[in-house]
């Protein structure tokens, strides 16, 4: 059985760049156009997902684990990150009774 | 041979010498933090008894000294400013001349105080008044004591602090505040060059202490009249002029007579005006390896005496003519040392300042009994109300002119003859000024206690003698300025009985080494010293008779304000026009170019910058602040622009 290094690397390295490149790209495209904050959370998820995809790829083309152990730590910041932001989006619709961003704008000159 | 001034190694006479400026500052601290809250009673008592105590504890030092052989001592306390090679202690020099100003300082100071208590009776801000003249008498003892420049410079700048402080101390009226400015700017422009003075001493001979600075000045090389030596005693003169009131920076000191008599008296007539002189005497050493600096201040000194003397011809104001009396007198004292006469001019500050205090409180007095005027137009006929104070007034007038045997007939008649001896132009003038003297304060005795009385009816029914307080330094000092003559004997009575010029031989031992031909004691033969006596009461005299005529058998009243007077008459009326001369050619100009600076640097300029910081701060500020929406979309899109920006900067310029 082969290692998963090897596995990773059946696959051409401008494969994997494309294909996070474009992931991040739908990402910021889907942040900048949405309104619903879920939906912009979960555009911000598929940025990030895009940048670990990256990272692993990378790592076993290079022999490099570091940047695996990086990917660890994005994974574990992610999941805090979407407790907090999950929370604020539920408490923002209890507060007006929609999770569309373009009606949070009190905080203004 | 030179004697080397040493330390004193003896403990408790050091604690004695500190104690002296030190009760007057103690006085100063007490009555001045409890100004409104303690009784006048305690208030006077403080302030007189540590003035009294610092008497007597001179009195003990000056036998203490005389005792043990008049050997000069320093009494050194602390290393007060140590910077590099420069090293300044804080201590004082105990030498003969020391010595007679602190027996002058402290006796006429307590003996003033004594008088303020019953003078200043009646203002709200007795224990201001008393705090602040023992704050003066603390700097003056530092002044007379200070054995270096620097603190003579201390003492130098704090008397002019007190002169300020109480010149103005009727704080409420304007022209009372102006005139103390103008004390306090006029003398700020003298304290300039005494400042560089000093500092070139210290360039020149690496110390500024004196016994230091005298040695070596004592064995200078440079030769007599050399540059960098007539540089150091011409600033040293500026100082003095301004302290001592000569010109062209004398118009303060008539000025200065806004503040209460008892402070005309103590500061500006009797002991800080005089510290000019002091500073120059001091300094002989340096003086007599300048003679071009000597001839500059006998000619400075007599144009004073001469010029303050006719003022006074014309003026109204009982105070203004004792200032520019005093002026005219400390003319004569600069001229004295002009002509190297230094013993002589001491004397004279010795007698002027028995006799002018004397003057001034007898002034005072009056003024007092008047309900506080102060114009002679109105008095008249005082003798009968006052007895005291006109005679005692008397015999301050009597010394002033230089009758003898008062004390002024001695100082000034050696004075003159020194100058006979030197320039017989000088002493012409000297004695036109004698002359004028004699009369314009013959003048006032006459226009002020004979006579009828010209008052209104009110200020006749309060004439009344002054109390004791006041009349007993009257008496005192009328006494002293009868006797204080006998100090210095003319030779004529008999060789070696100058007992002052014998005393203070001492201090000029440096100068008989630096310039021995300077000091050289006087030598005229007594036909002429009789002569120069005969023609000084003469002139006296004279002056006193006219005086009398006109003022007494013609009964002459100066014409009342607003009165045309004859050109000269208004020419001195109006002091020469000298405010208005320096007003015009340099306070108007000064004035003219602040207010151009305020409205070009300040208002535009400084200004300028400081509010358009401020303006565009809120100018940007309030365009930026729509760019805060709150649309979320918004700042999202910015943030992703940002950071493509970054990126792409990174890339393609990092």
């Amino acid at each position: 059985m082969n290692n998963i290094p090897e596995v990773i690397q059946t696959i051409p390295l401008d494969y994997y760049l494309f294909f996070s490149a474009a992931l991040f790209v739908i990402g910021i495209i889907g942040v900048l156009t949405r309104r619903n904050a879920i939906v912009i959370f979960m555009c911000v998820e598929l940025m990030l997902n895009a940048v670990n995809l990256l990272l692993t790829a990378l790592a076993s083309y290079r022999g490099d684990a570091n940047a695996q152990v990086f990917v660890f730590f994005i994974m574990a910041v992610a999941a805090a990150e979407v407790c907090v932001g999950l929370a604020i989006i539920v408490m923002t619709y209890r507060n007006i009774r929609s999770t569309d961003v373009q009606l949070l704008n009190y905080l203004k000159w | 041979m030179q004697e080397i001034v040493m330390p004193i190694n003896n403990q408790g006479m050091a604690l004695l010498c500190l104690l002296i400026p030190l009760l007057p500052l103690a006085g100063f601290i007490i009555n001045g933090l409890g100004n409104r809250s303690i009784a006048k009673g305690l208030v006077s008592f403080i302030g007189s008894g540590t003035v009294l105590a610092s008497f007597l504890i001179t009195v003990y030092l000056f036998l203490d000294f005389t005792s043990n052989g008049s050997r000069a001592y320093t009494v050194d306390f602390y290393n007060w400013i140590s910077v590099g090679d420069m090293r300044i202690g804080f201590s004082f020099l105990i030498d003969q001349l020391t010595l007679l100003m602190m027996l002058m300082v402290t006796g006429i100071g307590f003996l003033i105080h004594l008088y303020s208590a019953g003078y200043m009776s009646h203002d709200e801000n007795f224990g201001k008044f008393f705090a602040f003249i023992n704050l003066f008498m603390f700097s003056m003892l530092l002044l007379v004591m200070g054995s270096n420049y620097v603190m003579m410079f201390v003492g130098w700048e704090g008397v002019g602090l007190c002169s300020y402080l109480l010149i103005g101390f009727w704080n409420k009226n304007t022209s009372y505040n102006n005139a103390a400015k103008k004390a306090f700017i006029m003398n700020r422009i003298g304290d300039l060059g005494f400042l560089l003075g000093i500092f070139l001493i210290f360039i020149t001979f690496g110390s500024v202490s004196y016994p230091q600075v005298f040695a070596e000045a004592a064995n200078y090389t440079g030769g007599i009249d050399s540059g960098v030596m007539i540089a150091i005693t011409l600033l040293l003169f500026v100082g003095a002029m301004g302290k001592s009131a000569q010109i062209p920076l004398f118009t303060w000191l008539p000025d200065a007579m806004a503040g209460p008599t008892p402070v005309s008296a103590l500061i500006h007539a009797a002991t800080m005006v005089t510290a000019g002189i002091y500073m120059v005497l001091r300094s002989n050493v340096l003086y007599v390896l300048a003679p071009t600096t000597l001839e500059v201040i006998a000619i400075v000194g007599v144009a004073t005496a001469v010029l303050a003397a006719t003022i006074g011809l014309a003026q109204n104001d009982i105070k203004k003519v004792l200032a520019y009396s005093t002026v005219s007198q400390l003319g004569y004292m600069f001229l004295a040392l002009g002509v190297m006469a230094f013993s002589s001019s001491i004397f004279h500050v010795l007698t002027h300042a028995f006799f002018k205090a004397l003057l001034f409180l007898g002034a005072g007095s009056v003024i007092h009994a008047m309900s506080n005027e102060q114009d002679i137009r109105y008095m008249g006929g005082l003798r009968k109300y006052l007895p005291i104070t006109f005679v005692t007034f008397l015999i301050g007038t009597l010394a002033i002119a230089g009758i003898p045997p008062f004390a002024g007939f001695f100082s000034k008649d050696e004075l003159l003859a020194h100058v006979w001896e030197h320039n017989k132009l000088l002493w012409g003038l000297g004695m036109l000024a004698s002359f004028m003297t004699s009369f314009y304060m013959f003048r006032l005795v006459f226009l002020t206690f004979f006579g009828t009385f010209r008052g209104t009816e009110s200020q006749k029914s309060h004439l009344h003698e002054s109390p004791f307080s006041i009349t007993l330094p009257l008496i005192v000092l009328a006494i002293l300025s009868t006797v204080g003559g006998f100090l210095g004997i003319p030779a004529v009575f008999g060789e070696g009985n100058h007992i002052l010029q014998n005393y203070l031989a001492p201090i000029y031992s440096y100068a008989q080494v630096a310039n021995a031909a300077a000091v050289a004691p006087l030598h005229l033969d007594h036909a002429t010293e009789w002569m120069l006596m005969g023609i000084s009461v003469a002139v006296a005299v004279v002056a006193a008779i006219f005086a009398y005529v006109m003022y007494v058998s013609k009964k002459t009243v100066p014409a009342p304000e607003g009165e045309r007077l004859s050109p000269v008459h208004n020419l001195i009326y109006n002091k020469y026009y000298i405010d208005e001369i320096y007003d015009t050619i340099i306070v108007r100009p000064l004035m003219w170019m602040s207010a151009v600076f305020h409205r070009v640097l300040d208002t535009v300029v400084v200004d300028g910058i400081v509010n358009g910081f401020g303006k565009l701060t809120t100018y940007s500020s309030r365009t930026l602040r729509y760019a805060q929406s709150g649309m979320i979309g918004f700042y999202l899109m910015v943030m992703v622009f940002s950071i493509v920006l970054i990126l792409f900067l990174n890339f393609f310029i990092g």
